[in-house]
């Protein structure tokens, strides 16, 4: 079973990215920003990260960039889920070593989809 | 709807388009066809059928079949096709095609337009080892709504999320508002025509890859073979034809094999270089 942390402020986004992901046979853990995603990095890698950009305390692009600069921090494939649409912000991501893009709003389609696409499925 | 107009709208969009629609899909012609009816003047499907039967107008009877016609698509839809086309077809053919550097590919019922234009951004990312071939590549549809919209190239922020890597949209789309505008030069590569799969389709040539994917689901079985009789008369001898993940030519016609290790994709019968493992 693949081991993903879904990392999110919004308590309800994370049910919902939960519930789609537990019924693609995921383990799920939750973050509420990127400093607790980190910490939960820390005690175990994940394989997947689902990531909001815009987070109190630590940003996903941050937290991000930190984990790639880990010895094994290029291992999770990194799914940012973010209302942030334009190229902009996605080249900065892809820039940043982020594998997909999720541009909110989602559905299971689009997380299907992205997650297929990066051999996750 | 009774019995008698769901009849009459079934045998209409059979006769049009081959789409065999059983009894149990009486509420797909409800929900795809009220619309229709609001479009022409008409306030219920019972007004609908009464027109049909009485006054057919060309209009109606082509956007009806359209309606029930027309159905979703996706970029790299259920990937492995693309990277079956991308690992195995294209190596094959440009061993096999390198005395004509020239490849011919046909995406039949390309709806939106996803399909050939996933076969150009994976043409186009190739284009190192296409350097001096002649590529072209022919998609058509039944309905001419959906092939203007696939002209367009324009798409919503949702249909560039299943399926297309984040790279290519980056790559290959231009931001406009809250829609994704391919790039011209991936526009260029695909000449639209309308096309119906139940008549003649000689006039469009030979191809060397037939995309027919999610299509003969929708048919009885002899459309079936018809349709694929005739595609193989339009497919060179070392061709390839792609179904979708529910179709199959087994039972249906000896004119295609199937290839080992490759669901989905086939080859004449008679082909000279057969797929290694075939």
């Amino acid at each position: 079973m693949k081991y993903c942390l879904i990392v999110d402020d919004s308590r309800v986004v994370r049910k919902v990215a939960r519930r789609i992901l537990e019924d693609l046979s995921f383990e799920i853990e939750e973050a509420a920003d990127g400093k607790l995603a980190l910490e939960a990095c820390k005690r175990r890698l994940p394989d997947v990260v689902l990531l909001d950009w815009n987070m109190p305390i630590m940003n996903g692009l941050e937290f991000l960039v930190e984990l790639r600069q880990w010895p094994e921090g290029d291992k999770p494939i990194v799914v940012f889920c973010t209302t942030e649409n334009d190229i902009a912000h996605i080249q900065a991501a892809i820039g940043a070593g982020a594998n997909e893009y999720i541009m909110k709003p989602f559905d299971s389609d689009i997380i299907q989809a992205k997650f297929q696409q990066v051999g996750l499925l | 709807m009774n019995i008698d107009d769901f009849n009459l709208l079934a045998k209409l969009i059979r006769d049009r388009s081959g789409l065999n629609l059983t009894k149990d899909k009486g509420y797909l012609l409800e929900s795809r066809l009220l619309p229709v009816a609001r479009q022409h003047n008409l306030k219920t499907l019972e007004e609908l059928t009464m027109k049909l039967r009485s006054r057919p107008d060309n209009a109606l009877v082509r956007d009806v079949v359209e309606a029930m016609t027309t159905n979703e698509s996706f970029f790299f839809r259920d990937v492995k096709p693309f990277d079956q086309f991308k690992g195995v077809v294209l190596p094959h053919l440009l061993a096999t095609k390198s005395a004509t550097r020239s490849i011919k590919i046909w995406s039949a019922a390309c709806s939106s337009g996803q399909e050939p234009y996933s076969l150009a951004m994976i043409l186009k990312e190739e284009k190192a080892k296409l350097q001096g071939w002649n590529i072209d590549i022919v998609a058509t549809d039944l309905s001419t709504q959906i092939l203007s919209k696939a002209q367009a190239g324009q798409y919503a922020q949702f249909e560039v999320q299943r399926g297309l890597p984040i790279q290519y949209l980056v790559k290959y789309f231009k931001q406009q508002g809250d829609r994704w505008q391919i790039d011209q030069s991936i526009r260029d590569m695909v000449r639209f025509r309308p096309l119906n799969l139940l008549e003649d389709f000689s006039s469009l040539g030979n191809f060397d890859v037939i995309f027919c994917r999610n299509v003969l689901i929708y048919f009885d079985q002899p459309t079936k073979t018809i349709v694929l009789e005739r595609m193989s008369r339009q497919l060179s001898n070392d061709g390839f034809l792609f179904l979708g993940g529910a179709e199959t030519v087994v039972g249906i016609t000896n004119k295609f094999q199937t290839t080992v290790n490759q669901r989905g994709l086939y080859q004449q019968a008679g082909a000279t270089h057969k797929l290694a493992g075939s």
